[in-house]
Order: structure tokens, then sequence, then C-alpha cells
């Protein structure tokens, strides 16, 4: 106890270790990984987020343009921000605020119209 | 005088985790300790059949938060050691300095946890006061604070530019400066000394015997280290391991203690040796056969088993951490302790059950 009153006395008179939080807050750091966003009107559904993703949290749905993100299954690790090929999706420096309930996050995008070559292949098929 | 069994935990202030130990006392003596484990198993190992290869990085981080980089390392260095890769020098020297920065974090969170455990509340807040510049730290250089998500099979996912280095070396500085004025408290203090010295003695043999690892069997003398195995890029580090005699809690706090200054020495050798090149090569196919890795977490060897038949999914993950083998030497400690001093000596182990449970 000793040794240890000088630090005790000097942190009494010192200013405090914590910052008054809600009141002072700290600049988030640069790389910080926080909330997932996508700028959806980039995007092309291509999928690569949802099957390289661990948590299995992102679904695709080329057909019907959508991408949707389970928000609270997301564990922020950043694999389909590397992973993405057109870099419509990023990491916010701040976390997602918190939710009372469950919700999923559903994007929808432009439906893009089948190429003509697809289309001429089903018509043959058809025919 | 007739014997009585008093539970300890799986709930007990002194306990971060749920152990279980049922203690054979007469008076105030204990006799006996017997072990129950299993109450945070999550089944880990098993998630390899449904997640591939490079997700399973993200699942083993998450066995234990507290050394999660040193998890995935080990994961990773495995693969590739089966797949004939080898990491770029810069990732494998960033490797050992996140995984030192890991060290650090783990040993100043227990040196806490153990002030607090004798009643040394001032000294336990000064430790994590200190801890919190290695979190920064940690969250400025790979985005988070705890799970740093850095590896990835075949190097590293982030780089950390001059200026933070330079930064980083600055804050290390401090955090040494910190440390170095809270030394003689730690090692010296008579409050302290009161409390761990002779309690929970392992001497030499016992600690061999009964496989101890990490600082438990360090403090007992042993200079065994899985660093000495000079993976990543502890080959062109300078590093001795640090070694007691004692073998009581005093000697597995001294060991501790002196570790996270040695920690501090290695991340500044690694950062001054930094090659400039790539941090990661690009890796193709899946690994094929049975695959062993060992490297030294915060608690001792870590060693991980894997088997894979050529596809992307692992056939089999093992994992064996450190505090499973520090619970049958913490069985040999026990009896004979006063049941005041359970708490000193159960925490002198540090057990992480999370990691032994999976």
């Amino acid at each position: 106890m000793m040794f240890m009153t000088p630090h005790i006395l000097k942190n009494l008179f010192s200013k405090s270790a914590t910052r008054l939080y809600p009141i002072e807050q700290r600049e988030p750091f640069e790389r910080a990984r926080g909330e997932l966003a996508n700028a959806v009107e980039d995007c092309i559904f291509c999928g690569a987020c949802a099957r390289k993703c661990p948590s299995q949290c992102i679904s695709v749905d080329k057909a019907a343009a959508t991408w949707t993100l389970d928000p609270m299954a997301c564990i922020g690790c950043g694999i389909c921000v590397a992973a993405c090929p057109k870099s419509c999706l990023r990491q916010e420096t701040v976390y997602r605020r918190p939710a009372i309930v469950r919700e999923e996050l559903i994007l929808q995008g432009e439906v893009r119209r089948k190429p003509r070559k697809a289309a001429s292949g089903e018509d043959k098929k058809a025919a | 005088m007739s014997k009585m069994t008093i539970p300890f935990g799986p709930q007990h202030p002194v306990l971060p985790e749920p152990l279980h130990l049922k203690l054979v006392m007469e008076d105030e003596i204990v006799t006996e300790a017997i072990p129950q484990i299993g109450f945070v198993h999550r089944g880990l190992e098993k998630l390899c059949e449904i997640r591939d290869i490079h997700q399973m990085i993200q699942v083993v981080e998450r066995v234990c938060g507290i050394c999660s980089m040193i998890h995935a390392m080990c994961y990773c260095q495995a693969i590739e050691k089966q797949m004939d890769v080898t990491a770029p020098p810069r990732a494998r020297l960033l490797r050992v300095v996140w995984s030192e920065l890991h060290r650090m974090h783990s040993h100043l969170l227990w040196l806490g946890l153990y002030a607090d455990a004798f009643g040394f509340e001032s000294l336990f807040m000064q430790l994590w006061k200190i801890r919190e510049r290695i979190m920064d730290i940690n969250e400025a250089t790979s985005g988070n604070r705890v799970i740093v998500s850095v590896n990835v099979i075949g190097g590293v996912r982030y780089d950390i530019p001059v200026e933070q280095q330079q930064w980083i070396l600055k804050e290390l500085d401090l955090v040494e400066k910190e440390l170095k004025a809270i030394q003689t408290t730690m090692l010296n203090d008579y409050t302290v000394k009161k409390r761990t010295v002779g309690k929970g003695v392992l001497d030499k043999a016992q600690a061999y015997e009964l496989g101890a690892a990490g600082p438990t069997l360090r403090a007992s003398g042993w200079a065994q280290d899985m660093r000495q195995l000079r993976y990543a890029a502890f080959d062109e580090l300078d590093f001795e391991p640090v070694v007691e005699t004692d073998g009581d809690a005093y000697a597995r706090g001294a060991v501790r203690f002196r570790e996270t200054l040695q920690s501090i020495d290695l991340v500044r050798q690694a950062i001054d040796k930094l090659p400039a090149g790539e941090i990661n090569v690009k890796v193709k196919g899946f690994p094929e056969g049975e695959m062993v890795s060992r490297v030294e977490q915060p608690r001792g060897e870590l060693l991980y088993y894997m088997k894979c038949d050529g596809s992307k999914h692992l056939e089999r993950l093992r994992i064996r951490t450190p505090t499973f083998a520090n619970i049958a030497p913490l069985l040999a400690m026990l009896p004979g302790c006063q049941l005041a001093d359970v708490p000193v000596i159960v925490l002198s182990i540090d057990p992480c059950i999370s990691c032994t449970e999976r």
C-alpha cells in the first residue's frame, strides 16, 4: 500500500482518466469497423458478399434486385467490403444504434433486364 | 472433524467465467478440489463442417476474445504450412506486433483481475487504465478493440503505415513508463506479498508431470515457451522466455508482469525490422491431409489439429487450449490451502473457460 499511495494521491488530484461521455465524445478511429452500408444504386447483386460472409447475415436476390442484411447477425469483420467487386459496400466508423426489435435491412435496387443473349437462348429452348 | 463440501463457482465474484469447483474442506483447509466444466460450450469446432476454411478464421477468433488474434494466427499458420505457402516477411512481423499487443492486453487484464482478487482495488484500476492504451492501438490499427480480425490465409489484411508505427512506439513508451511506476507495488508491496507468496505452490517436478503450460509452467522454473519454436517472425527477434523458480501465485504474477514488459520490447523490435513489401499472398485451392500448429497464447501453449480432404470444408478441427492443460496443476495446488486463498490461487492460472470449452 505504501508504494501505491503516491499514485492514488496523484490520481485524486489529476484529470479524470475517463471522458464525460455524452458531453465529450472521442472521434472514431479512421479504420474503425462499424455499421455496414451498401450504396445500392451501384450494386450489381452478384452475391459475392453473401458467399464470403462468415456469419451469413447477407442474402442477395439477383432477380428481384434486393440486398438483405440481418444487422444483429453481422459481426463487422469487413470481409464483404473487401470482397465487393463494385466497392459499393462500406463500413461506417460508428456502430448501428441499438434496437429493441430485430429487423432486417432490405435494400431494393433497380431490376435490370436480362441481356439479349440470354433471352434468345431461352427462345431457342422454347422453340 | 467431519468433511464438508463447499461449491465454488460457476458464479463467483472473482471468476470472469464459469468454472465450478467442489471444495472438500476440513475446517478452513481445502483437502480436495473436484472440477466441473461445460457451462459455456458453444460447439465452435463443429462449425467447420458448414463454414469454409476462410470463414473459419472468423469462427476460431471467437473461441477466446482476449487472444483472438493468436487463435487465428495459429489456424492460418497450420494451413499455410500444409499448402506450402509462406506469408511475406512484412506480414509475419505484423503478426508478431498484433500477437504481442494481445499478450500485453491479456496480461494487463489478468494482472488487474488478480489485484482485484486479493482486494487491491486501486492497483486494479491503475492496470486497466494502462490497458486502455493497448486497446486504442488495436482499434486504430485494425478497426476493432478485441476481435482484430487481421489474419487471412497467406498473410494479414491490414498494414500499419509509418505514422501509425511512430504513434504506437510513443504509446508503448508511455505504457512502459506507467508500468515501471507500479512495478514496485506489484512485486515488492507488503499487501501483495502477504496474499500471494507461498500460496498454491507447484514445484518443478509437479509442473512437468501434470503438464502445466505457459506462465504457470515458467513460474515453476521451466524455460519453455512456444515462441522458442520461432513461428511467425520470432526467428528474427531477440527473445528469451521469462522464468521464475518459486512456483507460487506470486511467481506466476511476476512472470506475467515481466512478460508484459518483454512484449513491449518485442513490438519495438518488430516495428524496427519491418521490411517494405506485400502483406499477403493469394492462396488458391484447399489443403489436404492432417495439420498441427502450436503457438504461445498469453496463457500458454495453444495447439490446433486439423484434417482436410482437399474440399473447402475441414473434416475435423480440434483445439487444445492452455487452460485445459492448467486445470490438472490447479487441482494439485489447492489441497492444503486456506479457503480464503482459493480465489487467488484459481485466478493465478489465468483460467479462460471459453477457450477450454469452445
